[in-house]
């Protein structure tokens, strides 16, 4: 029984990295109507910029929570500038077609600069030790990782969702001429929103740099699984990706238990699942 | 009709005899190394192997006497498909003679029978599989260096009898992972010991926490870490974020490289028991050597076991060359005259090539000093033990090498 | 998914024509490729791929659907086919039959829940369902994991054709890519390929005249499926194994790569691109990952101006249909 315990923390502690990843790709889609498959490689440069912050600039991690979302978000507001924005009229699939070659640019050049195996980022102080829970031994930043995610997703959620500039973005993804003549400059919208998802991108990674090491492949793998996430929660509906993700890490965790083989695959049989019966996810908007 | 048949017979002898001369005389060779030269092996193989490589040339002295080798290197990627890739195209494109390290059990055991396919040569010491002598042994490989025999029965048996009876394993999913823990395990429970149970793991997982807790869970005394490199570095760097080793078990790391525990550094990594078969620190020749891989190498890192082995078997690689006038561009016949010549190099001392193709020498158990016992950077090691060559690898009777079998 | 081609199927006799002289010149320079020099194993790494991407062209190019999952069919087809040759003992023959089998029932069971969605929910599908496939493949004993099934044995085709003798294995997969081939170029140029066309370009008019559509994406991703699987069947000859590499994600972006720059729903599109990238993994091996920067600006140029590819331009310029 301790050991379910534990792994459904272990599980929430992934659930969280999911969330937060997933959170950023819906924005992305929710507003862009863009796949961006590029999201695994932001979260990598996130990480990388945590790292290089602290090794060159001796900047610690409490600063780099701020500035690596905010240098890896203006680079995506950059990415978007000058070749997303072309894309806007056509298919869907291009979009994701760019950022899948955009991927595999962005990782390409830091593999052949850093290798594939990891670099080490190390806990802040701060945040070292454990607490001995009873069923088992939590590492301090691990909790905090979940704690943080979690504050972050519901001021994003409420951001986007509660606020007038959320009102704003929304409507200039629904009906981009409407909010036009209003004298909103909707191309500078959708920056910006490009810029959060990434930032949030970017923040994960810099969450993640202690725990796992920092490698240029880690987004790659992942994103996968985000994908699945977004789809599951509802692809462009915000509150159901952060549901989605905790939950689909608690339910990864369950499985790792009761049944170890099928814990890398529960994620995608769910999606299929949900692809079948309610194509446009649990609470997503039926497109 | 004399003298036609007779300028014909002539003709014969003098072309066999300069065919004879031709291969005497071919002294051009090409070394291919391949190995992992970005992933989670680079540090342990990778570029300093081909430093290695080039080491040997230079120092055989071989150019001197006429000889023309070239060294290409590769990189598998830790993929057996794009390692036999590799290593067709080289034989049947560039040349190549022999390939050496392979680190990854995997890609060596493919590219070994690509290697046989072709009749080229195999020299490798990164990967650890005792299998390459056994169950899939062939008359082209030599394995240098160590095994998972070795490692097995070195670190393995000396935990279990000081008091270490109950494992439970973390394993990495593939070749070398399943050798390692099939070979721990048997010297465990020949020594005693019980298994408590094991984990699989894929290879260049980043986070281990999910393992480490089942590993916790199990109560068992020791936790061997079935895996290598940057696998081995993360899951003992995560097990002191879970307090597993403050809450009573012990990190059995099975196989361990100096740059592992540079990475690690002496803090997390003190009191740590492994296995190993050269160490730059040993002895003169040693730290000769070591002094001078050192300054070339671009990181500035001390050579491990891996690097060690490229030099050796590439030293009594020229010597076989040497001993038969030529190269053959015959591998299976360099590897025969490569196993009657007894081995002697600077970094290894004295030894022989068994029949199925394993490198006999001492091996020795060693403990990571604490910071406070470190007189500087890499000095880690301090002497426990040492296996005589005999008790370090696969006794010939047991052996399971087909081509043994009379 | 609408792609920028100019009409693809040929319906005027000079249209015709000029498939049939590009068909001839593609096949007699095949045809003499073991007396050019070109190392015969990099050409018959080509074509395995050169038909797979035809077969995923066939899917997006003809049908509209995008399948970001098609390393699946290879990866399926391969494993089967190593498996029965290496442990079953079978012959080549009956080796490639059973691999393509088994990627044309992994079409059938894939396609019925597939197809029910379409544009970006079609992708995403295929993309889940493939990396289904490879965390399944990954731990099924049969593959051997990360290690793969190695050293398979070539042995005699039909009892005579000696595949260990590169000439003989190179004809032998250049006659396979070639039927390969004829059966898409026929399946396009049939009745059956006209109404995939008119759905890609308006479901909803070819409904309305009574199609059920669905069965044809149903057949037509079948039939991708298994010719897929069949490129996969044959590249066991050649590469000798079968691994993790061959259903992994980033092969089925590869896949889709090599006919983005060859030319979406153009016929030769695919042949050229995967000779082009193929081409470029062996000659830039040296170069380690730069390899992947180069895949990936291709992908990105491509993408923004470059969309209907070397073929594609290469049609769109003369005003033929390739």
């Amino acid at each position: 029984m301790q050991a379910l315990y534990a792994q459904l923390l272990v599980g929430l502690i992934n659930g969280s990295f999911y969330a937060l990843l997933s959170l950023g790709l819906a924005v992305i889609f929710g507003m862009l109507n863009i796949i961006n498959f590029a999201h695994g490689a932001l979260y990598m440069m996130g990480a990388f910029c945590a790292y290089f912050l602290l090794n060159v600039a001796n900047i610690g991690y409490w600063p780099a929570l701020i500035l690596a979302p905010v240098a890896v978000g203006i680079f995506g507001m950059i990415l978007e500038r000058t070749m997303l924005q072309w894309l806007s009229g056509l298919d869907h699939l291009y979009g994701l077609l760019l950022t899948f070659g955009l991927a595999l640019i962005i990782q390409g050049v830091f593999q052949n600069y850093f290798g594939s195996s990891g670099l080490p980022y190390s806990i802040p102080d701060q945040l070292k030790g454990g607490i001995n829970l009873g069923f088992m031994y939590l590492p301090v930043y691990r909790g905090w990782v979940v704690i943080f995610s979690l504050v972050v997703c519901l001021l994003t959620w409420y951001l986007i969702e509660r606020t007038r500039l959320g009102a704003y973005l929304r409507a200039a993804t629904e009906n981009p001429t409407l909010v036009r003549a209003f004298g909103i400059n909707v191309p500078r919208m959708i920056t910006l929103t490009y810029g959060l998802g990434v930032g949030l991108a970017a923040l994960a990674g810099v969450l993640s740099a202690p725990i796992n090491q920092v490698r240029p492949l880690m987004g790659a793998d992942l994103i996968i699984v985000v994908f699945a996430v977004v789809v599951i929660g509802g692809m462009g509906s915000i509150m159901g990706s952060i549901i989605t993700g905790f939950a689909l890490g608690v339910i990864e965790g369950m499985t790792k238990y009761f049944y170890p083989e099928a814990s890398n695959t529960v994620v995608f049989v769910l999606m299929v699942l949900v692809l079948l019966v309610k194509p446009s996810g649990l609470t997503g908007r039926a497109t | 009709m004399n003298n036609k048949i007779a300028a014909l017979l002539l003709g014969t002898a003098v072309a066999l005899a300069a065919g004879n001369l031709a291969v005497a005389q071919d002294k051009t060779v090409k070394i291919g190394s391949l190995s992992d030269q970005s992933g989670l092996y680079a540090d342990l193989g990778g570029p300093g192997s081909t430093l290695a490589a080039q080491m040997a040339v230079e120092d055989s002295g071989m150019t001197a006497r006429g000889w023309k080798i070239d060294i290409i290197s590769g990189d598998h990627l830790n993929k057996p498909d794009v390692g036999v890739n590799i290593a067709r195209q080289w034989f049947d494109v560039d040349k190549v003679d022999v390939i050496v390290d392979i680190p990854n059990s995997g890609v060596a055991l493919a590219v070994s029978n690509m290697v046989r396919e072709k009749n080229g040569i195999l020299l490798d010491s990164g990967a650890g599989s005792s299998d390459l002598t056994n169950a899939q042994c062939t008359p082209n490989t030599i394995h240098w260096a160590y095994d998972t025999y070795t490692l097995a029965h070195g670190t393995g048996t000396s935990l279990a009898k000081a008091g270490g009876d109950s494992w439970f394993f973390l394993t990495a999913d593939y070749a070398f992972g399943a050798a390692i823990e099939r070979d721990t395990t048997a010297a465990v429970k020949a020594a005693g010991g019980k298994i408590l149970g094991g984990v699989k793991h894929p290879i260049g997982t980043s986070d281990f926490s999910s393992f480490l807790l089942q590993a916790q869970a199990s109560k068992a005394k020791i936790i061997g870490l079935a895996n290598a490199g940057a696998d081995t570095t993360n899951a003992i760097k995560q097990a002191a974020e879970f307090g597993i080793v403050a809450g009573g078990q012990k990190l059995a790391a099975l196989l361990l490289f100096i740059t592992d525990v540079h990475a690690l550094g002496l803090n997390t990594a003190q009191g740590l028991n492994f296995t190993e078969t050269f160490y730059w620190d040993l002895n003169d020749q040693s730290r000769a050597f070591a002094k001078r891989f050192q300054e070339r190498m671009k990181n500035h890192s001390m050579p491990t076991m891996v690097h060690a082995g490229v030099y050796a078997s590439l030293l009594h690689y020229f010597k076989a060359l040497e001993a038969l006038g030529g190269n053959p561009h015959d591998g299976a016949r360099v590897v025969a005259k490569m196993k009657e010549l007894p081995t002697d190099d600077p970094l290894f001392g004295k030894g022989s090539i068994e029949p199925n193709g394993r490198t006999i020498h001492p091996a020795y158990l060693f403990e990571v000093k604490k910071p406070s016992e470190s007189k500087g950077p890499w000095d880690y090691y301090k002497l426990v033990a040492t296996l005589p060559a005999d008790e370090a690898f696969t006794p010939l009777d047991k052996s399971t090498c087909p081509l043994l079998k009379k | 998914m609408t792609v920028t081609t100019d009409d693809t199927l040929p319906t005027t006799p000079r249209a015709i024509r000029d498939e049939m002289i590009a068909f001839g010149v593609m096949t007699a320079l095949l045809l003499i490729v073991p007396w050019s020099g070109v190392y015969p194993f990099f050409v018959m790494q080509a074509l395995c791929f050169a038909l797979l991407a035809c077969a995923f062209n066939l899917l997006i190019g003809y049908g509209g659907l995008l399948s970001f999952g098609h390393a699946m069919f290879l990866g399926t087809a391969g494993y089967v086919a190593a498996h029965a040759l290496k442990v079953w003992g079978v012959t080549p023959e009956l080796g490639i039959l059973i691999g393509t089998a088994a990627a044309a029932g992994l079409g059938v069971i894939t396609g019925l829940v597939a197809i029910r969605r379409q544009g970006i929910y079609f992708a995403m599908i295929t993309l889940a369902l493939s990396q289904l496939l490879y965390f399944i493949y990954l731990q099924t004993p049969f593959t051997h994991g990360e290690d793969g099934i190695q050293g398979i044995p070539q042995g005699h085709l039909f009892g005579i054709f000696n595949l260990e003798n590169p000439t003989v294995l190179y004809y032998v997969i250049l006659a396979g890519f070639l039927l390969g081939f004829l059966l898409i170029f026929r399946t396009i140029n049939s009745p059956f390929g006209e109404v995939l066309k008119s759905i890609r370009e308006n479901e909803q008019r070819a409904i309305s005249l009574g199609y059920k559509t669905d069965q044809y994406k149903l057949l037509a991703y079948i039939l991708s499926g298994t010719l897929a699987g069949f490129a996969g069947a044959l590249k066991v000859f050649v590469a000798q194994n079968a691994s993790l590499t061959d259903v992994h994600w980033s092969m089925s972006g590869e896949i889709v790569l090599m006919t983005l720059v060859g030319g979406l729903g153009t016929i030769f599109g695919p042949v050229v691109g995967a000779f082009v990238i193929i081409a470029m993994q062996q000659y830039l091996a040296g170069f380690g990952q730069w390899v992947t920067v180069i895949q990936g600006v291709i992908f990105v140029v491509c993408v923004l101006t470059f969309r209907r590819g070397v073929i594609g331009e290469i049609a769109h310029f003369f005003r033929r249909s390739l």
